[in-house]
This record gives structure tokens, sequence and C-alpha cells, in this order.
């Protein structure tokens, strides 16, 4: 008992160490990052907000041009939807290697992941150039401008999305599954799943509310 | 001596991870439940169950809200304690500004068209 006292206390005595009252390093959370990029993806939520308040405004205002049930096409739209759901799920899979430690198997379903976002934006972009033949336009009414500014946001944050999943997998193959790569895989994570949600939005609030009479 | 050293180097570099531990079953869970959430507005809507519009609107946007609740838990793992909590007070506070943004943006404008300019309202609807 007194040995280990004694030892306790020459040990620290020996080192320099004193009793401290205050923290010597900064007490920053380990993954400050994590929460620094949910904070940019919920500024990123006000920006959908207020697309979709715009939206919500004009989306009834046709000028005299097409409506709504008239363009949309929702059995491509169900498809576009699954192939998002879809996509959400393989990148789960991939965090659930990522925790196992198989960089192989990440790899894999990222690259699954990535290709079922680019068929996403494949439909998309079919479905807006299918609009723009047919004269419907963003410049055709208030309505298509603002679907087009809503929808198109979207699209682009999912370009986005795949250039930075395709940069990963080039980062995963040269430097394996480091903490910094760990990390870099946990924010796009947040950020491919926070699209998802935002395409919830999306097809209920334009697609199936825009065909109900 | 050295135990005591090694007491303090495993303090300082205990590398507790806050970051989310993700499971296979709860992966599988949200999406199971997404799909069925998904399926049921585009169904009820293509197939013209309810015939009130209004109301099928309603029904659609309740299953929206609930598919966007088990996203949030499922896929994106929030919860009251990670980060501290702040991750949950950052969700809140954006809600509530989004609710504020939508719900002010409709009222609004709904009342600047009805109020203002009814004749050309009739015009371009």
């Amino acid at each position: 008992m007194s040995e280990i006292t004694h030892d306790t206390l020459t040990g620290s005595a020996e080192d320099g160490q004193r009793l401290q009252f205050h923290e010597t390093t900064e007490h920053h959370p380990e993954t400050g990052t994590l929460l620094g990029f949910w904070i940019y993806l919920m500024s990123d939520c006000l920006i959908f907000a207020s697309l979709f308040a715009t939206y919500g405004v004009l989306g009834r205002s046709y000028a005299h041009g097409p409506t709504g049930q008239e363009l949309f096409d929702l059995p491509l739209v169900a498809m576009n939807t699954t192939l998002l759901l879809l996509s959400s799920i393989t990148y789960g899979f991939a965090m659930l290697r990522m925790q196992m430690g198989r960089l192989g198997g990440v790899m894999v379903w990222l690259a699954i992941t990535g290709l079922l976002g680019a068929g996403f934006l494949g439909l998309e972009l079919y479905e807006f150039h299918h609009l723009i033949t047919e004269d419907a336009g963003p410049g055709r009414s208030a309505f298509l401008s603002s679907f087009f500014a809503l929808v198109g946001t979207h699209g682009l944050h999912v370009l986005f999305g795949i250039v930075w999943l395709v940069t990963l997998l080039f980062q995963l193959k040269k430097h394996g599954l480091i903490a910094e790569n760990r990390r870099r895989l946990f924010c796009l994570s947040m950020f491919w799943h926070f699209l998802d949600v935002v395409w919830i939005g999306v097809f209920t609030f334009v697609y199936l509310m825009g065909v109900l009479p | 001596m050295s135990q005591t050293d090694h007491a303090h180097d495993a303090h300082g570099h205990d590398h507790h991870d806050d970051a989310p531990h993700s499971t296979f079953k709860g992966y599988m869970t949200g999406f199971v439940l997404s799909v069925i959430l998904t399926a049921i507005p585009f169904w009820l809507v293509m197939a013209g169950v309810i015939k009130d519009s209004g109301m099928t609107a309603l029904v659609i946007l309740g299953f929206a809200a609930v598919q966007i609740v088990v996203h949030m838990i499922y896929f994106l793992h929030m919860n009251f304690h990670s980060q501290g909590g702040w991750n949950m007070l950052a969700l809140i506070f954006t809600g509530v500004i989004v609710f504020i943004v939508l719900a002010g943006s409709l009222w609004v404008m709904y009342h600047m068209n009805v109020n203002m300019m009814p004749g050309l309202m009739k015009e371009y609807l």
C-alpha cells in the first residue's frame, strides 16, 4: 500500500508532473469535423427550404403553359427514387465494410453507389432534355422556372457528391483506410443521405402533389 | 513509475470515436421502412385511391414526414447524444427556420395574391 503511494509520488516528482487543475491540451471533440459538416448540411437545408418555398408559391403559375399533370412522368420519377434509395443502402454497406476494416469491400460498395447516383443523374438529364424539347424549358412559366431551380439544384448536389465519391475512391486506393479517409467517408455518408432526405421532399411536394388534379 | 506513465499515456491517446457505429440491422430496417413509405404514396397517387386531392396531398405529406424521420434515425444516425447533443440542437434550430420560411412564404404570398391582384389572379390561374 505504502509502496504504491511512494512509487506514485516519486514517479510524478521525477517526471516533473504536478497536479494540474486545468487542461493542457485543447479540448475539441475528436470528430469536430463531423459536427462542422453537419452544420454545413443544415445551412444547405436552408437553401433547399427557400427553393421549396419558391416552388410552393409559384408552382401553380402556369402562364397558360403546360401543367405538372401534363408534364410529369411518374414511372420515371419512381425509377429515379428507387435508384437513390438503393444508393443510400449501398453506401450504408460501404460504411459497414469500413467498420470491419475491409478496404476492398468499401471500394466496391462505393463504386456501386456512384453508379446508382450516375444512373439517377442520367434519368434526370433525360427528363430535363425531354421537357426542354417539348417547349417546357425553365423560361416557359414561373412554375417551370421554380421546378428547374429546385430539381436542378438537387441534381447539382448529386453531381458534386459523385465527384467527391470518385475522388475518395482514389484517396482510398492510395492511402487505405486511414483516419482521414474514415472521416471523409463519414462526411460523404452524411452528404449522400442528406440528399436522399431532400429527394423525399422533391418527389412528394413537386411530382406527386404536382400531378394531383 | 512506469505504471503512472502508462496510465497517463493511455488517457492522452484515448481516441474515443464520436462517430456513430452502424449496424447491418439498422440499415436494413431503415431501407425496408423507406421502401414501404415511398411505395405507398406513389401507389396512392398513381392509382388514384383517394378521390379528394387535398386529402391525398395531406396523406402523402404525412408519409414524407415519417420517411424523413426514418432516414434521420437509421441513415443519418441522429440521436440526442451524438456530439454532445449539438447535432440535434442544430437540426431542431434548422427545423424551426425551415418551418418559418416555408409556412411564412406560402402564407404571405397567398394573401398577397388574393388581396392585391384579384383580376390578374383569375387570368393567370
